[in-house]
């Protein structure tokens, strides 16, 4: 299997804290590698800096053979790099489906078009419903992105990512903030997503984690303790101690 | 006799960045502390020139007239808190233009049918007339200098409020992030209410000050307002020290500027085109001195840390 | 920050489908002419107007209308920006001083030709927005309605000392701009309608921009600005294009009111007159187009209304425009349309 994103050494301080502390990660084509740890360990300011939101202080990525390290995230987005948020990011004023629409706008065809309807845009629409019945919102299309409710919002935005035809999806805590039924909903939405696409998903809920991942790394007070699969991880003594054996104290 | 004129120059500038100080103390704690955007500051200031005319009329004492004045200015700002200001905090910045610049409107026609549009003059105090020579060959009007010291004693007083007491304190932490402080259990809507209060009582002691070197006119806090806003945005919305700053920086920069560019411009220019150029840079330098400081530093030069 | 609350965010999404999509769409969009409904009958009023005022006969009320749609068309491109793009330009005046200019300096330099100076107009102010937007957009919220303030005070300032133009004093132009070497535009009846066939042109054109793909990237970005970098958008350069196009039409409208007073000077890009075009904005009700129209209108028939009962009509004006901000949230569009 081929490397498809790349981190070396990265590393990002704020003030004299270093959150994310010397980490070298390689993600490969098709897993679905997952990235846990506990709160505060820097997982959102590693997924940030992945996804250009945060620059890095010093390292590299490298994502499909390109030095993205400095690229800005609309770029990496480009090249096909997608995230979602750990709080909910969407156009909260479009319907949902265009706001699907809207990401397939952004890698088909020009933006600087002063004229024409894009919602009559067969090619855009079709595409944007496509990804809405993956994530199951067919029958919420047309309602007001705002008004749908916390998981459909979390539904929504994985079709949005999934718009932008990712080679890569960055998943920041799918299921952060999602209600019992609506997070088994999402782990079956992420089962038909696993084998499709290239996932690296960043969760604090393990046990969701360790039945999703092929591959999970552990991150702790910026630094990756262990990676492996899931088994391995979950017998490594070193993750037991600074992890598990919080969990279960 | 050109070193006194840079002398001269520099101390009007000094006295100018002092007023300008007063006026932007309260628009950057009001901007900084409650994100509100107040147009209206600028009547404020003209409301205490207003006042001061008044009182100083009325006793025929100017220290008295602005004695009288001060509290009437904070009761006015109070006033308006009350009636408009405090309903417009939640709303959003837009709102509170279109509000506040219809204060502007309302108070710059109140003045002209209670005092007339023609411009009002304010004696300066017997004690305070004249010049004194600060060195040979040197003079300079006394009342001037009675400004830049007062508004000295304002800043210090500023200083220690801000740094050293617990409302202060609390101001402090409302500029960096007003939620928490409301979080806090403090009475958020009080705070709001005194800093309103003080900021337009500080605009209104500015007003009363120049009063007597200025004519007292309507309309005469609008330009002011602009010159406010260009020091918080290079001081740092919601700093104190940058206001203070920022004040002295382009009260100089506008009073040098004014007088000097032509002749700094005459080092690599032909005189003529020289001074034409000077003219019409002048009043522009303040401006691209703004649109420097927020190219380079995009929070201000003492940007409050959120 | 700023407005994130707006009514066009607020407005459901217009259900638009395709005539032949999926069943579970909602129901297709209406008819042009519902759609538009008001501001047909906006420019259907402003159609007729020269043929009521004529009974009244007085020559004032057409003056007051063309104002009127001068300000309707410079508001309007504030709103592409303010409304659509959630950028507050608090120097949007400079734009039309720019286009006053153009055509005051040209005049003075025997160019009366109107194809020249509206090439000369359209060039600057496209050129001025370009650079001052690029330096501008590079602040966010607050910082960015300051330096848009500074850069519409440098062009105020520089007008002032243009002192072979006028100056402080302004400039009187000798006569109207001149097409293919007639005076045709000294007729008002002719030039009333150059106005309006350029204001329903304005509008047309920034409906299709408000509703293109460039249009939906402007409004996605005030929506969320990370969430459209998130989906491959630089937010920079789209946001440039809108406030180069803003700065056109608005140089267009600063062209059309030179000609109309035969007058330019620096008081028509003081901050208050900025201020006033926001105030427009948002007094009709933003995001909207017809809002900007609206508010243009009510903002100068009510000034002219007040003034014509108290010459100090500016007492009972500022505290209409603060029982405004309290109470009518989303302006007078956005007052009627909860009314319904």
């Amino acid at each position: 299997m081929s490397v498809i994103l790349e981190l070396r050494n990265l590393r990002k301080n704020y003030g004299a804290l270093a959150v994310t502390d010397d980490v070298s990660l390689s993600v490969e084509a098709g897993e679905l590698h997952a990235v846990i740890g506990p709160n505060g360990a820097g997982k959102t300011t590693l997924i940030h800096q992945i996804s250009g939101l945060a620059p890095s202080d010093s390292g590299a990525i490298l994502f499909d053979g390109q030095d993205v390290t400095h690229a800005p995230m609309h770029e990496r987005v480009r090249a096909g790099l997608a995230r979602s948020f750990q709080i909910t990011s969407i156009l909260p004023g479009f319907s949902a489906r265009e706001n699907v629409a809207t990401a397939v706008q952004a890698r088909s065809g020009s933006s600087f078009r002063f004229f024409g309807d894009p919602s009559r845009e067969r090619a855009l629409d079709d595409e944007a419903m496509e990804a809405l019945a993956t994530v199951g919102l067919t029958a919420r299309a047309d309602i007001v992105a705002g008004q749908l409710s916390h998981g459909e919002k979390r539904q929504l935005e994985l079709a949005i990512a999934l718009a932008t035809r990712p080679k890569l999806l960055l998943l920041d805590e799918p299921l952060a903030g999602t209600g019992r039924e609506e997070s088994e909903r999402v782990v079956e939405t992420l089962q038909g997503l696993k084998n499709r696409y290239t996932i690296v998903l960043i969760e604090h809920d393990m046990e969701a984690v360790f039945a999703l991942a092929d591959r999970v790394s552990v991150l702790v007070y910026g630094r990756v303790i262990a990676t492996g699969a899931p088994e391995v991880v979950r017998a490594d003594a070193a993750v037991r101690e600074a992890y598990l054996g919080e969990e279960a104290a | 006799m050109y070193t006194t004129l840079i002398l001269v120059q520099t101390l009007n500038g000094l006295q100018f960045g002092i007023i300008l100080f007063l006026i932007a103390a309260g628009l950057t704690l009001v901007f900084g502390v409650m994100d509100f955007i107040n147009l209206a500051h600028g009547v404020q200031y003209m409301i205490g020139a207003y006042f001061a005319f008044a009182f100083t009329t009325w006793t025929g004492n100017f220290g008295l007239g602005l004695l009288l004045a001060l509290p009437t200015a904070l009761a006015f700002g109070l006033l308006l808190e009350a009636l408009v200001f405090r309903h417009l905090y939640d709303k959003d910045h837009l709102e509170q233009v279109l509000a506040t610049f219809g204060i502007i409107l309302f108070l710059n026609q109140g003045v002209k049918v209670i005092w007339g549009s023609s411009p009002l003059f304010v004696p300066v105090p017997d004690f305070l007339q004249g010049s004194i020579v600060l060195f040979e060959g040197f003079f300079y009007p006394v009342y001037r200098l009675a400004i830049i010291g007062a508004g000295l004693a304002v800043a210090a007083l500023l200083y220690v409020l801000v740094n050293y007491t617990r409302a202060g304190m609390l101001v402090r932490a409302g500029a960096t992030n007003a939620k928490m402080v409301a979080a806090l259990g403090v009475d958020i809507r009080r705070l709001f209410m005194i800093v309103f209060g003080f900021g337009a009582m500080l605009a209104g002691f500015a007003g009363a000050m120049v009063a007597p070197i200025l004519s007292v006119e309507p309309g005469m806090g609008d330009n002011l307002l602009i010159l406010a806003f260009v020091v918080i945005v290079i001081g740092g919305i919601g700093s104190i020290r940058g206001a203070f700053l920022a004040a002295l920086i382009i009260g100089l920069v506008d009073t040098l500027g004014r007088t000097f560019a032509g002749d700094v411009l005459r080092l690599f220019l032909e005189p003529g085109a020289a001074s034409t150029i000077g003219r019409a840079v002048a009043p522009m330098l303040i401006y691209i001195l703004m649109a420097a400081v927020l190219f380079f530093r995009p929070a201000g030069l003492f940007p409050v840390k959120r | 920050m700023l407005d994130t609350a707006s009514p066009a965010a607020k407005a459901p999404a217009t259900a638009t489908t395709p005539a032949d999509a999926p069943a579970a769409s909602a129901a297709p969009r209406p008819p042009l002419w519902r759609r538009e409904a008001l501001a047909l009958a906006l420019f259907a009023f402003f159609a007729v107007a020269p043929a009521i005022a004529q009974v009244g006969a007085e020559g004032y009320l057409l003056s007051l209308v063309i104002r009127a749609m001068i300000f309707a068309i410079a508001a309007l491109s504030l709103d592409l920006i303010l409304g659509y793009g959630a950028l507050v330009s608090f120097g949007h005046a400079a734009f039309v001083g720019i286009g006053c200019y153009a055509v005051g300096i040209l005049m003075a330099h025997a160019v009366p030709d109107i194809f020249v100076q509206l090439l000369v107009t359209l060039v600057a102010s496209a050129l001025f927005a370009f650079v001052t937007g690029a330096i501008s957009l590079r602040t966010k919220g607050v910082y960015f309605i300051m330096i848009t303030l500074a850069f519409g005070q440098m062009v105020y300032f520089l007008t002032t000392s243009l002192a072979p133009y006028g100056g402080d004093d302004g400039l009187t132009l000798p006569s109207r701009s001149t097409v293919l070497g007639t005076d045709v535009l000294e007729n008002d009846t002719v030039f009333y309608y150059l106005v309006l066939a350029c204001l329903v042109g304005v509008y047309a054109l920034l409906r299709a921009i408000v509703g293109s793909r460039f249009g939906r990237v402007l409004r996605g970005t005030k929506e969320n600005a990370v969430r459209m970098q998130a989906i491959g958008y630089d937010p920079y350069r789209y946001q440039l294009a809108a406030y180069v196009i803003a700065g056109m039409i608005a140089g267009l409208a600063g062209f059309l009111l030179a000609n109309q007073l035969e007058f330019v000077s620096p008081a028509f890009i003081s901050w208050q007159r900025s201020g006033e075009l926001i105030i427009m904005v948002v007094l009709g009700g933003m995001g909207t187009l017809t809002g900007a129209i609206v508010g243009a209108m009510s903002f100068l028939f009510l000034e002219e209304i007040l003034a014509r009962i108290t010459q100090d009509w500016k007492l009972i004006f500022g505290p209409l425009l603060v029982l405004v901000a309290l109470f009518a949230r989303g302006g007078i569009l956005g007052f009627f349309r909860r009314a319904k």
